[in-house]
């Protein structure tokens, strides 16, 4: 099996706060893992590390086999580059000036000037892949963001509910499916055949995915009026929604009685037979840890104390220490 | 049966709510009129059979200087809602748009005056517009991407002060290309083009104007309740961290906001040149500070808050100068934002932040 994420040594510094120390970890593909630890061991920290929230001090995340997020290196050279185009058309103006062209040719050379810097400012913004590409050359590393991380196939959803809570279940998941969507601004202006089709397509799958979510008949209703449980199944098709190879739950039983956590287990199962889906999960009910992991990664203090099946992981003296504190001597 | 079950509310409930808000329009443009003729009867003395075509010609100038504030509050109010940036720099884009219109009508076209001709001057518009709206959006999203951005984690008020100090660069940038005082815009649309009304007469260049934002606001609406980049920045709006770890880039969707709002404001440049014609450095202050209070009236970060408010500014202008109390219009327009905030601190759309940017 190979390894859908490989963490290499992440270490995370806020001041003088070590949150996570040199942490070594792994999930290989089609496993559930379960990261947990005590309260302020670094979970969600490392979490957002994965997600692409904060760069790591050190170290680096692998995603499916290509370096996603490190330290930036010579991200200085970019904001130079945009400029460069631009400052030849002005010095290009000036050398005519001098050379006593008439004031129209001037005018035009800035007019130039400020359309090259315009369209090379646009292209920064817009990112086409060959403008990455063009950058890699020069040995420019740019960590990558949140997005980035879901276009490469990482889906999450929230501890604490994050909907957007003023649009609707189904426009919730559409955003979800936003990173997989090819209509530009201007198939949408001109709401081109492509354009129609696509969301077609975007709307049946949404719908589809409300279906397995058990959501379909509130497709229409905004999302702060669903009921939790809901919300909840509702982050998890919006979740979805991005086609992800790699889900990260967090907590995501947090706040759901016996039986619904019950559910949701069954659930997690099913989104790795039925989906073929890897997932990471951050979870403090043991029951459901041990039931479904893999693998189980424990954390404290910001370091990893122990990793194995939750049965070596269960016995594992050091976490029984974290867990329980020292045996008085 | 499944696919209209699902189709059918929907549709519906959307029906209503244009419905509702055509009958709304309506029905405070009607009320406007009356109000106007009384007024103009109990004020100025005039006859009740001479006042009502004056109401409505007067009715007709005050939608079409509203659809110029509301344009220009529209991309106050994007911006707000996206970044939750006041963009003081928003009303010189604006006139930056306005130098550019007469730099092409007048300047590149060598047009001074009315332009007869319907087809050329239908081509001519389009060319002003087309030419105008990409490079005031470009230079917005330009402002945002080197002058905004490295602020964005930085506490609210960097960005503001640069936002004040960008828009001192472009008045004075615009000072040092065409000198202080006004300078003449070519007007191209006949202003002699006026369709004469019981001893009134309407200006078609009010009803183009008019006309023209609508459009250009129905695009927006339909833009941002109906694409993939609209729901981008609506879920960005709301929540830009969620926003992004769903796949929504930031950065393309807030420098998409700052495009939208600056394509706006080069439109409202262009009418502007047409219906005022001149044009000044110092532009941007002013038009900017009416269609600010137009947002923050409206209720900010709200789209139709926007436009709702940038009408009861134009109207609230119009009502004051067709009676002849022009130098009181701006006391009245501020009088009213501050009973409004007063009563509504949010503005009078500011719960629903369904419909923010």
């Amino acid at each position: 099996m190979t390894d859908v994420l490989h963490a290499v040594n992440v270490t995370k510094r806020f001041g003088g706060l070590l949150a996570v120390h040199d942490v070594e970890f792994t999930i290989p593909e089609g496993a559930i893992v379960s990261l947990i630890g005590p309260n302020g061991a670094g979970k969600t920290t490392f979490f957002n590390i994965i997600a692409g929230i904060y760069d790591p001090t050190a170290g680096e995340i692998r995603f499916r086999g290509k370096r996603m997020i490190a330290r930036s290196r010579r991200a200085w050279l970019e904001p130079l580059l945009w400029v460069v185009p631009a400052l030849a058309v002005a010095l290009t103006t000036v050398l005519v000036g001098e050379a006593g062209a008439s004031d129209i040719v001037i005018a035009l050379g800035i007019f130039f000037t400020v359309i090259a810097l315009m369209i090379v400012m646009v292209v920064g913004v817009a990112r086409p892949p060959a403008y990455a590409d063009f950058l890699t050359r020069f040995g420019v590393f740019r960590s990558a963001r949140p997005n980035d991380m879901v276009v490469a196939g990482l889906g999450r959803t929230f501890q604490n509910i994050r909907l957007f809570a003023n649009m609707s279940a189904l426009d919730n998941v559409l955003v979800g499916m936003h990173s997989r969507l090819k209509a530009t601004w201007l198939d949408a202006l001109l709401s081109t055949p492509r354009d129609r089709r696509e969301e077609a397509e975007a709307r049946a799958r949404a719908m589809q995915l409300l279906d397995l979510a058990g959501l379909r008949k509130r497709a229409h209703e905004t999302a702060k009026n669903l009921p939790y449980g809901d919300q909840r199944r509702l982050e998890i098709a919006r979740a979805l929604a991005s086609n992800p190879v790699l889900l990260l739950l967090d907590e995501p039983t947090a706040g759901m009685n016996p039986r619904e956590t019950a559910d949701l287990t069954k659930l997690i199962g099913r989104l790795r037979t039925e989906l073929g889906l890897t997932i990471l999960l951050i979870e403090h009910d043991m029951r459901v840890v041990m039931g479904i992991s893999d693998r189980v990664t424990v954390l404290d203090h910001g370091e990893r104390i122990a990793e194995g099946t939750p049965d070596e992981v269960r016995r594992d003296p050091k976490v029984i220490e974290a867990y329980l504190g020292t045996p008085a001597a | 049966m499944i696919a209209s079950s699902v189709t059918t509310p929907r549709t519906r409930s959307g029906l209503n709510r244009s419905a509702r808000i055509i009958g709304f329009a309506v029905g405070a443009i009607v009320v406007y009129v009356v109000l106007l003729w009384l007024a103009l009867q109990v004020v100025d003395g005039f006859a009740p059979e001479r006042a009502l075509p004056v109401a409505i010609q007067q009715t007709i100038n005050a939608l079409s200087i509203g659809a110029i504030y509301a344009l220009i509050a529209l991309g106050y109010t994007m911006v707000y809602g996206i970044i939750e940036l006041i963009n003081f720099a928003h009303g010189d884009v604006f006139m930056i748009g306005a130098f550019l219109a007469v730099v092409l009508t007048g300047g590149i076209f060598g047009q001074t005056g009315g332009v007869k001709d319907v087809p050329f001057l239908a081509l001519l518009l389009l060319v002003a517009l087309l030419f105008v709206m990409p490079l005031t959006g470009g230079l917005n999203v330009f402002i945002e991407r080197v002058f905004y951005r490295p602020f964005r984690h930085a506490s609210r008020l960097a960005p503001l002060i640069t936002a004040v100090g960008v828009s001192f660069i472009l008045q004075n940038l615009a000072l040092l290309v065409a000198g202080s005082g006004d300078r003449a815009a070519p007007q191209i649309f006949p202003l002699d083009w006026q369709i004469p009304f019981g001893g009134a007469e309407i200006s078609v260049l009010s009803i183009f104007i008019f006309a023209l934002a609508l459009v250009l606001m129905l695009l927006l609406q339909t833009f941002v309740n109906r694409t993939r980049l609209g729901r981008a920045m609506r879920a960005t709006a709301q929540d830009q961290q969620a926003a992004s770890l769903m796949g929504v880039d930031l950065n393309q969707t807030i420098a998409l906001t700052f495009l939208l709002g600056g394509a706006l404001a080069g439109a409202a440049g262009v009418v502007w040149g047409l219906r005022f014609g001149f044009v000044r450095q110092d532009l941007g202050f002013n038009a900017g500070l009416k269609a600010f209070t137009s947002a923050v009236l409206g209720g900010i970060g709200n789209i139709s808050g926007a436009v709702l408010g940038g009408f009861i500014i134009g109207f609230i202008e119009n009502f004051a100068s067709s009676l002849g109390f022009s130098r009181w219009s701006e006391f009245l327009v501020f009088m009213v934002l501050t009973l409004v905030l007063i009563f509504r601190p949010t503005g009078i759309l500011g719960q629903q932040l369904g419909d923010r940017a």
